[in-house]
């Protein structure tokens, strides 16, 4: 009797009261909705809405400041004719293809040599980042005044040791710009590939090396059998946001050459500028911009694919 | 390190790694040599008998005067400062949450969503930028910083999400349960214990991310079109080259200036950077 009379008289204590919003953040989906709202309006309004706007776009012959009507695909068709727009996917798969192949492999060697022991490692590693931090616009303008035809100190070092006897115009011979440019990128890129893929290395075992060193494997033979293949997930990675950083690059060509001599270095996307803002066209423009889509596509679609890969072994 | 022989370090090791070093920083020291260099001496042809490449016998600092007082500079940086800025802080606010809840929560849709978050990450900037160009103009917003402090976190919310979420997954569930134990609600269970854990990835991520913005392009040159309002990198683009004329000293001392910024934020950081590159390739 005492017991339940001390409760009868005991006032029952509530729970701190929780507003609305309180016990809904409570149920994991409402919080998670909630977290996620601000992502989802930022991206849905600046990403989706313009992908949708611009296939909407080119279908139409939308011009600046003039509404356009529907064209169908008649854009696309146009680009297919377009000499200058076969130039510039060509030079974009060449720019894309060897670009990246130097990079992974002076990346790949200069991550080797830093996952050595030496004085002054974390001094080096932190200046060799310098190019990939440094506005791509602004070292890029360094790169252009060093190609400079008059005034170049490239020309210069190369006539000081003997190789070359009259001026190389670097950006200026349509022979030769695209191999220029693809210099700068390369120089641009060599230091993401390489701080990457140290990461990577950093993670090998060294017992491993040992073990196959002890077996009596070679150097190259313990890089080949041993450290590849182990670096291999990290360098797919690194391989493929390249292929698609460089596959739509576009800062390095506007400020080296815009695009010239005579298009030879035009990529996707330096095309649609000077297409869609340059002239104006912007349904045309749009539609330049869109026929990368279907590249980056099978890029992502790769890496997604390697991605669940890795994860489910 | 290499066995055998002396020479072989010297032709495995430093030569190459020398190599490496000035290839990758030679660009840096034109930069600040140009910058300092006297007119006469800039424009003397590579052929010229006292062609001097590698260093001045009359520096000067007309050229920096000269940007700092004749152009916008200042007001160039003072823009990039303040969209860097603000386009981080919104990039961290959203990435920390979407991160938190893609990591932590389950929830219909959190594999789509995630999917989804990622593929933006790889969209390039050069995708969407005509038509991303009308419908901020439709927003009145072009020609304003907004246009650029609203569409910056588009590429960076998916990498500080992408970053963010490594560093979540890896903080044990059992830190979050006994809070709630304790009688915290979920979401001061995740604003005081667990954000507070991911602080050095929040760092990372932040700072990689201001370098991001700094670093913009396209969207700068296409969404902005007064002088005043330009980003370093447009500014210097477009008002140091008048027509088919170079101004070679100003420009590479606004080169030079226009990098200072995030050459300082990075020197501090050094490994927070490194750790925002790394992770944001492992994922």
């Amino acid at each position: 009797m005492a017991i339940s009379e001390a409760v009868g008289q005991r006032p029952f204590v509530r729970a701190p009261r929780r507003g609305v919003a309180t016990r809904l953040l409570e149920d994991e989906r409402w919080l998670a909705a909630a977290l996620l709202l601000p992502t989802v309006v930022l991206l849905g309004l600046f990403i989706a809405y313009p992908f949708i706007e611009g296939v909407l776009l080119s279908v139409t012959d939308t011009k600046v400041g003039i509404p356009g009507h529907f064209v169908a695909l008649q854009n696309f068709i146009a680009l297919w004719h377009d000499s200058i727009f076969g130039t510039a996917v060509w030079n974009t798969f060449v720019y894309t293809a060897v670009a990246t192949v130097f990079k992974l492999a002076l990346g790949l060697w200069l991550a080797l040599l830093l996952n050595r022991h030496f004085r002054g490692k974390a001094f080096t590693r932190a200046f060799i980042l310098l190019p990939f931090i440094i506005p791509t616009v602004l070292s890029t303008f360094a790169w252009k005044w060093m190609f400079d035809p008059t005034f170049s100190v490239i020309n210069w070092s190369l006539f000081q040791l003997g190789l070359i006897h009259g001026r190389i115009n670097w950006l200026g011979d349509p022979n030769l710009a695209l191999i220029s440019v693809i210099i700068v990128n390369v120089w641009r890129g060599v230091p993401f590939f390489a701080i990457s893929l140290l990461a990577g290395l950093q993670t090998i075992n060294p017992e491993l090396q040992e073990a196959a060193a002890i077996d009596g494997a070679r150097p190259w033979q313990r890089f080949w059998h041993v450290t590849w293949p182990l670096l291999l997930p990290v360098t797919m990675v690194v391989v493929l946001f390249s292929v698609i950083q460089t596959f739509a690059d576009f800062q390095l060509v506007y400020v080296l050459t815009g695009g010239g001599p005579a298009n030879a270095t035009q990529l996707f996307a330096t095309y649609a500028y000077q297409v869609g803002v340059g002239t104006g066209l912007l349904s045309e423009g749009a539609a330049i911009s869109l026929a990368m889509f279907p590249f980056l596509l099978i890029v992502v679609v790769v890496q997604l694919l390697y991605i669940r890969r890795v994860e489910v072994h | 390190m290499i066995e055998g022989a002396k020479w072989r370090r010297w032709v495995y090791f430093y030569i190459p790694l020398s190599g490496f070093v000035f290839w990758l920083l030679f660009p840096f020291y034109w930069m600040l040599v140009t910058s300092i260099r006297p007119d006469r001496e800039l424009y003397r042809p590579w052929m010229a008998p006292n062609y001097t490449p590698f260093w001045t016998a009359h520096p000067t600092l007309v050229h920096v005067m000269d940007l700092l007082t004749e152009t916008l500079f200042t007001r160039w940086m003072l823009n990039t400062l303040f969209i860097a800025i603000v386009s981080t802080v919104i990039s961290l606010f959203c990435g920390v949450f979407a991160g938190y809840a893609l990591s932590r929560l389950k929830f219909p849709f959190a594999g789509s969503l995630g999917a989804g978050i990622f593929i933006t990450y790889l969209v390039p900037q050069t995708l969407l930028f005509i038509p991303l160009a009308d419908i901020i103009r439709n927003f009145h917003l072009g020609d304003t910083p907004w246009a650029l402090i609203l569409t910056y976190p588009t590429f960076l919310i998916p990498f500080c999400t992408w970053l963010l979420m490594g560093y979540f997954k890896a903080i044990p569930r059992e830190l979050e349960e006994c809070a709630r134990i304790d009688g915290a609600t979920r979401w001061k269970a995740m604003l005081y214990i667990i954000i507070p854990i991911a602080v050095p990835g929040i760092m990372s991520a932040g700072i990689f991310a201001f370098t991001l913005s700094w670093n913009e392009f396209i969207y700068a040159l296409v969404f902005l079109s007064s002088a005043e309002q330009k980003t370093v990198s447009v500014g210097v683009t477009s008002e140091l080259v008048r027509g088919d004329v170079f101004y070679w000293g100003q420009l590479m001392a606004g080169a030079l200036l226009g990098s200072i910024p995030v050459a300082f934020i990075y020197s501090f950081f050094v490994e927070h950077y490194v750790a925002g590159l790394t992770g944001s390739v492992k994922g």
